[in-house]
């Protein structure tokens, strides 16, 4: 690559301008993840004056982005509308519970028990997936509605020592490292060390994102786009519809499950309560927010969400509470006197994401695609500027095109995809 | 190389093709003529697997495909080029070719192909970085042609590539149909361009509301009055 760029000076300059990005957003990458593991040294110094997270919330941030990236697989990438993704969330909670708790007395390692959950997930999402394919848009969603409101109802009403009824499961075993030191005989990931649980789920987290690139910018993830486009078209390009369509739900679902074994750990005690619709609704709300099919997007989307959720409306309630509670006690109007903030935030989100419809559809980070086929006209420079730093790479690679270029080699511009 | 033989097809009660047999041979030029609503597009349908014959035969070469899904039919060898083009819009006109050669992902030969295609097409090349969905009717055509034979078939078929094009970009688009043809694809091709259509096929076959009325080398369709009457105004 090196020595196609010397010897074409100008589109080599654009080339490494392409490059420069690159290394940019490697460098926000590692700045941020340096900023999530140095977070639990100096949270507790940052003034209260300053609206910041605590750990608990970090976690969940981190684990609704994970979710984000696997519904972002079946509604970003494939354009198959899926109401129910909370239920591979529970089942791969479950998983974990059956596998690592006194239920059924069964310990296993949850080293290899996210895996299992990973697995069982995927399965589930293959089960969903098979008699629905037939079905677009509007039934689709209804029927994957269905699925979500169904598996933690099984998990409900089964009798209780089977899936634990209302009570749940308690208590799952921590994920351990059996490394002894200062902190005891072995190092914990659960709730009881936020810190530990904390640099856990970072790692799942980059981990599913690399997943993600990977699948985007594989032929897999080109036959997923095409089937978002024009599924007969996609067909006639000999893409395996109905294979490449189950992919997307189980891919998914795994990451899905691989949340929920997380959870499930993290934890140490799930109920059948806390897998409601309102989850399914909560990643779909941020997978839009973000940018449909956009990586960055739905993680981005995920710690805004759940930051507004659980730090800053609470935040903002502290001090609007009060003086709107005195006010209803004064004048005896129930609803101001016992008004707490974030319990609206399901209507504040929706408000929210109707406000994003208006002024910024394509969502917070949008991959090229969508920005252009959104604001047409409005990007048109742009495009034109991209264009010609794309040609340039196009014939680079035409250029290197000497030896066997396979299809991954091929197209830069796939890479620049999620900018 | 192809051959279909009394093929029916239904859209639910809509009984589309009533018997159709037609054959092509390799190197050949075919054409599929009719009107409106004839069954052109639900013909090569059913030979590129979309839609399943419910009574008769479809043969590739040695093979029947009518129970072969639609990626297996496009590595046999035969792709088309859809009705209304049907290019992924928000994909680049690179994009698109490359998805044209899903099928043949490790393919050494991919790059000239590549390169095949824009000596065709040098407008395509011009274009490469420009999405799909914002190129103009010729062009997508065009490219919808090229993605097409990126899966380097043997039997390549075609579906009315003339419609809605200036009469200049219809020669335009004639002409590249026969240099194809000569650089030895197969092509069937379905158009109510009568005359441009028999312009460059060796043989044509004649649809009326799903049932073949006339077979003919195209020299003699030509003279055929009425097919002159019916698609050759006058
Ligand atoms: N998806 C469908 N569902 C129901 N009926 C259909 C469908 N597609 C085509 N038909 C019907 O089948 C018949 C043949 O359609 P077809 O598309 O093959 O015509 P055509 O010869 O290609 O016409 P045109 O030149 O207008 O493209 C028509 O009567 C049409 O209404
Ligand atoms: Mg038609």
């Amino acid at each position: 690559m090196a020595v196609a760029a010397a010897r074409l000076p100008s589109p080599g300059g654009l080339r490494g301008l392409a490059r420069n990005e690159t290394l940019r957003n490697r460098v926000i990458v590692a700045g941020l993840l340096l900023l999530g593991v140095a977070y639990p040294f100096f949270y507790r110094m940052i003034p209260s004056a300053i609206p910041a997270p605590d750990l608990n919330n970090l976690i969940v941030m981190s684990y609704y982005a994970i979710l984000a990236l696997g519904l972002n697989i079946v509604v970003g990438f494939a354009g198959l509308l899926d109401l129910g993704y909370v239920a591979f969330f529970a089942i791969g909670a479950y998983t974990a519970a059956f596998l690592s708790s006194p239920h059924f007395d069964i310990h296993l390692t949850w080293w290899i028990v996210v895996w299992v959950a990973v697995a069982i997930a995927a399965l589930s999402g293959i089960l969903l997936g098979a008699p629905t394919l037939r079905l677009r848009g509007d039934y689709l969603a209804i029927v994957t509605l269905g699925f979500g409101e169904i598996v933690p109802l099984v998990f409900r009403n089964l009798p209780g020592d089977i899936t634990g009824a209302n009570q749940g499961i308690r208590p799952i075993d921590p994920p351990t490292i059996p490394l002894a030191g200062p902190w005891g005989d072995q190092l914990s990931f659960s709730n009881s060390n936020l810190q530990l649980a904390l640099y856990l789920v970072l790692a799942l987290l980059v981990f599913s994102y690399w997943l993600c690139q990977r699948m985007r910018d594989s032929r897999l993830g080109r036959a997923w786009m095409a089937i978002r486009e024009d599924e007969t078209a996609a067909a006639s390009m000999g893409i395996n519809t109905v294979n490449t369509k189950l992919l997307a739900f189980a891919l998914g679902a795994s990451l899905s499950g691989f949340a929920g074994a997380f959870v499930g750990a993290y934890q140490t005690a799930i109920f059948p309560e806390s897998f409601r619709f309102s989850i399914s609704i909560t990643i779909l709300v941020v997978v839009i927010l973000g940018g449909m099919g956009s990586l960055r997007g739905a993680v981005v989307g995920a710690f805004a969400l759940q930051y507004v959720n659980l730090t800053f409306l609470r935040w903002v309630g502290q001090y609007v509470n009060p003086p709107l509670n005195s006010v209803g006690r004064s004048t005896g109007i129930e609803f101001l006197e016992n008004f707490v903030l974030h319990s609206y935030n399901f209507l504040i989100f929706g408000i929210v994401l109707v406000v994003m419809m208006v002024v910024r559809p394509e969502g917070l980070l949008p991959t090229r695609e969508r920005k252009a086929e959104l604001h047409g006209i409005g990007v048109a420079a742009e495009e034109t500027a991209a264009t010609a730093d794309e040609v340039a790479t196009h014939e680079t690679a035409l250029e290197e095109a000497g030896e066997a270029v396979t299809i991954e080699d091929l197209p830069p511009e796939d890479q620049k995809r999620d900018r | 190389m192809l051959e279909l033989h009394d093929v029916h097809a239904y859209y639910g009660n809509i009984h589309a093709l009533k018997g159709v047999s037609l054959t092509v041979d390799e190197g050949e030029v075919v054409t599929l003529i009719g009107s409106n609503g004839a069954g052109k597009s639900t013909t090569l349908k059913t030979i590129s697997g979309l839609l399943r014959p419910r009574l008769g035969e479809v043969r590739f070469e040695d093979g029947v495909l009518n129970a072969v899904p639609p990626h297996q039919i496009v590595s046999l060898g035969i792709s088309q080029s859809p009705e209304g083009r049907r290019v992924f819009p928000r994909m680049t006109v690179a994009e698109n070719l490359e998805m044209g050669a899903f099928q043949r992902t490790a393919d050494a030969t991919l790059q000239e192909d590549f390169k095949r295609v824009y000596r065709l097409f040098p407008r395509l090349e011009e274009r490469r970085s420009q999405r799909a969905g914002t190129l103009s009717g010729g062009e997508q055509q065009m490219l919808a042609i090229g993605r097409a034979l990126m899966a380097k078939p043997r039997l390549l078929l075609l579906d009315e590539p003339s419609m809605g094009l200036a009469p200049v970009l219809v020669e335009l688009i004639f002409d590249i149909i026969r240099t194809i043809n000569q650089q030895g694809t197969t092509i069937l091709l379905v158009e109510q361009n009568a005359l441009m259509a028999l312009g460059v096929a060796g043989r044509g076959y004649i649809l009326q509301t799903g049932q073949i009325v006339l077979a003919d080398s195209a020299d003699r369709l030509r003279q055929n009055d009425d097919v002159r009457k019916a698609y050759l105004g006058g």
